[in-house]
C-alpha cells in the first residue's frame, strides 16, 4: 500500500503541473485565440530562472517563487508585444506555428549551454524532511507542491470568475470590440493575460525544479501531455481545466502502480477514449 | 476558416499546362542529378522528405487541417518496411507495400479519432496521437527501442533492380517520388480536391451545400497519411535504418517547417521547402543545437513576414498557381 500512496502523491504532483499549465493555456486561448506551444519552454525557463537566481544571485527558493514568474511573465509579454499581436485576424494555426518556433528557439539556446542533462536544485531548508502520516511517509516538499498549486489554481479561478478584472477579461473574450467601446484597453489586457498564463507556467517550473531537476527539455514532452489534457477537458471552463489536470495526474499515478508500462501513454489513451465517446471533450463546448 | 492562400485561382487548361511544364522541368533536373556530381544520397533523402511534405500539404494546403503528427506515418511505415525486409526477408517491392499498408491502417484509425474535432484541437490531437505511438515504439520489442532497426538489406526490386547500386536506388526513389507527386497533383485537381478546397475556405457553406465534409476530410487524411507512409518506406532504402527520430514530434515539426517555407497550399512549395531544410541541416550539422534555434527562427520569420512561402511568393508575383 505504501507504494500505491507514493504513486498517488506523484500523480497529484504531476496533476498540479497539468492543472497549472492547462489553466494558463486556457486563459491565453480565451483572450488571444492562440494555442501557446511555447508553454513548455516557458515552464522550463521558470525552472532555469529559479536556478540562476539561487546560484548566481544567492536568491532563495521563496523569492524565486515570486520573481521567476514575474521575469518569465515579462519575457512573455515582450513576445506578445513584438510577435503574437501581429497574428490577430489570421488563422489559429499561425499562432501554433509561431509559438512552436519560439519554443524551438528557447529550448535550442538552453540546450546549447546546458546540454540535455539535469541540473540539481536543492529543496529549501524549511521544506526538507517528511512527515509520517500513519499510512504513508509524506515528503514535506511534495505535499507543499500539491497544496500550493491548488491554492494558486483556485486563486486564478477566483480572479477570473469573481473579480471585476476577471469580468472585463471574460467580456473581452466574448466580444473584444464591444469591450473596447466601453473604454477598456483591450490590447493591454491581452498582453497582461499572456503574461499571467506564462507566469503560471513559470511558477509550475519553479515548483518542479527540486523534484524533476532543471533540464532544457523538461517542458518539451510535458506540453504534449498537457495538450491531451486540454483536449480531454476542453478550454471552455477554468474549473474544468483544474479538475481535469488533477484527475489525469492521479489516474497516471494509479497507472504507474498497477500497470507501469502504460504510465507514459495513459493520458493519450484516455484522450482517444474521450474523443470516441464524447467528441466535444468533457466540459462540452465545441471548438 | 480563414483563408490560407490569398488568391485561389481557377483551374484552367492554361494553368495546368504551366504546372505540367514546371513538373517536366523538375523531373528532368532531378533525373540529371547522378550526372551532375551532386551527392545522390542527399538528393534521395530530400526526395523522401519532399514526398512527405507534399502529402502533409494535401491535408493543410487543400483541406485546411494542420496535422502535427505526420511523423507517425513516416515512422510507422519505416518500421514496418524495415521489419518486413530484415526479419521476413521480403523483396523490396513487398516491403514497401507492407509499409504503405501499415500507414493506411494507421491513418484510418487516427483519422477516425482526430477528424472529430476541428481547427486547433485537430492539431493537438494528431500531436498527442503521434506521441502515443512514439511511446509504444519505444517499448515495443520489434522496433529495438533506442537502437532502432539497423542494417536493412536493400535487395533487388522485382528481382532485377539492384538497389545496392546508388544510381539504381536513386532512380527508384525518383520514380517513387514522381509517382506520389503526380497522384497528389491528380487528387488536388479532381472534383474531390475542389470540394476539399471549398471546405478549407468555408466549411459551414460546404455543409449547407450538402457535402458531408467529415467524409471528405477523413478521406483526405487517409490519402495524406498513406502517401506519407510511402515516403517512410522509400526512406528505409536510403537510410538503411528505421529509428525513433522518425516518429518523434521534432520530425512532425520539420515537415510543417518544410511546407511552410516552400508555401502552404502550393503544388511545388513542399518540394522546394524540403530541399531547403535538408540542405540547411547538412551544411549546419556541425553547429549542433543551433540548427534547432535556426529552425525555430525560420518558423518565426515565415509566420510573421513570409506566410506565402518561396513558391507562394513567386506564384503571387506572376499571378499563377504553382
Amino acid at each position: 500500500m505504501q507504494a500505491l500512496y507514493a504513486q498517488l502523491l506523484v500523480g497529484l504532483i504531476n496533476g498540479s503541473f497539468y492543472a497549472l499549465l492547462s489553466l494558463g493555456l486556457a486563459v491565453i486561448f480565451g483572450m488571444l485565440n492562440i494555442i501557446n506551444f511555447a508553454h513548455g519552454a516557458l515552464y522550463m525557463m521558470g525552472a532555469f530562472v529559479a536556478y540562476f537566481l539561487l546560484n548566481l544571485g544567492g536568491i532563495s527558493y521563496w523569492w524565486a517563487l515570486l520573481l521567476a514568474p514575474i521575469i518569465v511573465g515579462v519575457f512573455g509579454m515582450i513576445l506578445e508585444r513584438t510577435m503574437l499581436q501581429w497574428l490577430t485576424g489570421l488563422d489559429h494555426l499561425y499562432g501554433l506555428l509561431l509559438t512552436f518556433g519560439i519554443a524551438l528557439i528557447v529550448q535550442g539556446v538552453f540546450q546549447n549551454y546546458f546540454g540535455s542533462s539535469g541540473l540539481p536544485y536543492a529543496i529549501p531548508d524549511q521544506l526538507k524532511g517528511g512527515m509520517n502520516l500513519g499510512f504513508m511517509f509524506l515528503p514535506i516538499y511534495r505535499g507543499w507542491v500539491v497544496v500550493f498549486s491548488l491554492v494558486i489554481c483556485l486563486a486564478t479561478w477566483f480572479l477570473i470568475e469573481k473579480t471585476r478584472l476577471g469580468a472585463y477579461l471574460r467580456a473581452a473574450t466574448e466580444n473584444p470590440t464591444l469591450v473596447r467601446a466601453f473604454g477598456i484597453n483591450v490590447p493591454r489586457m491581452i498582453t497582461l493575460t499572456y503574461g499571467l498564463g506564462v507566469g503560471l507556467a513559470a511558477l509550475a517550473g519553479v515548483l518542479s525544479a527540486p523534484i524533476n531537476q532543471v533540464r532544457p527539455l523538461m517542458g518539451a514532452d510535458l506540453i504534449i501531455v498537457v495538450f491531451a489534457v486540454v483536449v480531454i477537458g476542453g478550454m471552455g471552463s477554468i474549473m474544468g481545466s483544474i479538475i481535469t489536470g488533477f484527475a489525469l495526474g492521479v489516474i497516471e499515478g494509479l497507472t504507474k502502480y498497477f500497470y507501469p508500462e502504460a504510465s507514459n501513454t495513459v493520458v493519450f489513451v484516455l484522450m482517444v477514449l474521450v474523443l470516441l465517446v464524447k467528441p466535444t471533450g468533457l466540459t462540452g463546448r465545441a471548438a | 476558416m480563414t483563408v490560407l492562400t490569398d488568391d485561389t485561382l481557377p483551374v484552367t487548361p492554361r494553368a495546368m499546362r504551366d504546372e505540367m511544364i514546371v513538373f517536366v522541368c523538375m523531373a528532368l533536373a532531378l533525373a540529371a542529378v547522378p550526372f551532375s556530381g551532386l551527392y545522390p544520397f542527399f538528393v534521395m533523402q530530400a526526395l523522401c522528405f519532399a514526398l512527405l511534405a507534399c502529402a502533409f500539404n494535401l491535408l493543410i494546403g487543400y483541406g485546411g487541417l494542420l496535422s502535427f503528427g505526420h511523423a507517425m506515418f513516416l515512422g510507422t511505415a519505416g518500421y514496418c518496411s524495415a521489419h518486413a525486409l530484415k526479419v521476413w526477408a521480403l523483396p523490396p517491392e513487398l516491403g514497401i507495400l507492407v509499409g504503405i499498408a501499415a500507414a493506411f491502417v494507421l491513418s484510418i484509425i487516427t483519422g477516425y479519432i482526430s477528424i472529430r474535432r476541428q481547427g486547433i484541437y485537430f492539431s493537438m490531437i494528431t500531436l498527442a496521437l503521434s506521441q502515443l505511438l512514439y511511446f509504444i515504439y519505444l517499448q515495443a520489442p520489434f522496433t529495438h527501442g533506442e537502437d532502432g532497426i539497423q542494417g536493412i538489406p536493400q535487395g533487388r526490386m522485382f528481382g532485377v533492380l539492384d538497389l545496392t547500386k546508388p544510381t539504381v536506388l536513386y532512380y527508384v526513389v525518383l520514380v517513387g517520388f514522381l509517382a506520389g507527386f503526380l497522384l497528389i497533383y491528380r487528387i488536388i485537381n479532381s472534383p474531390f480536391g475542389e470540394v476539399l478546397k471549398s471546405i478549407r475556405e468555408n466549411e459551414q457553406r460546404a455543409i449547407s451545400l450538402g457535402y458531408r465534409t467529415d467524409q471528405y476530410k477523413f478521406l483526405a487524411f487517409v490519402l495524406s497519411g498513406t502517401l506519407a507512409g510511402f515516403a517512410g518506406s522509400l526512406k528505409v532504402f536510403v537510410a538503411q535504418n528505421a529509428s525513433l527520430t522518425d516518429v518523434h514530434w521534432t520530425m512532425s515539426g520539420e515537415v510543417v517547417l518544410m511546407t511552410l517555407v516552400g508555401g502552404l497550399g502550393t503544388i511545388f512549395g513542399p518540394v522546394v521547402g524540403a530541399f531547403v531544410i535538408i540542405a540547411m541541416q547538412q551544411y549546419l550539422a556541425s553547429f549542433g543545437q543551433w540548427v534547432t534555434v535556426i529552425q525555430g527562427a525560420i518558423f518565426v520569420v515565415c509566420v510573421l513576414t513570409f506566410r506565402r512561402g518561396v513558391i507562394g511568393e513567386i506564384a503571387h508575383y506572376f499571378r499563377r498557381s504553382l
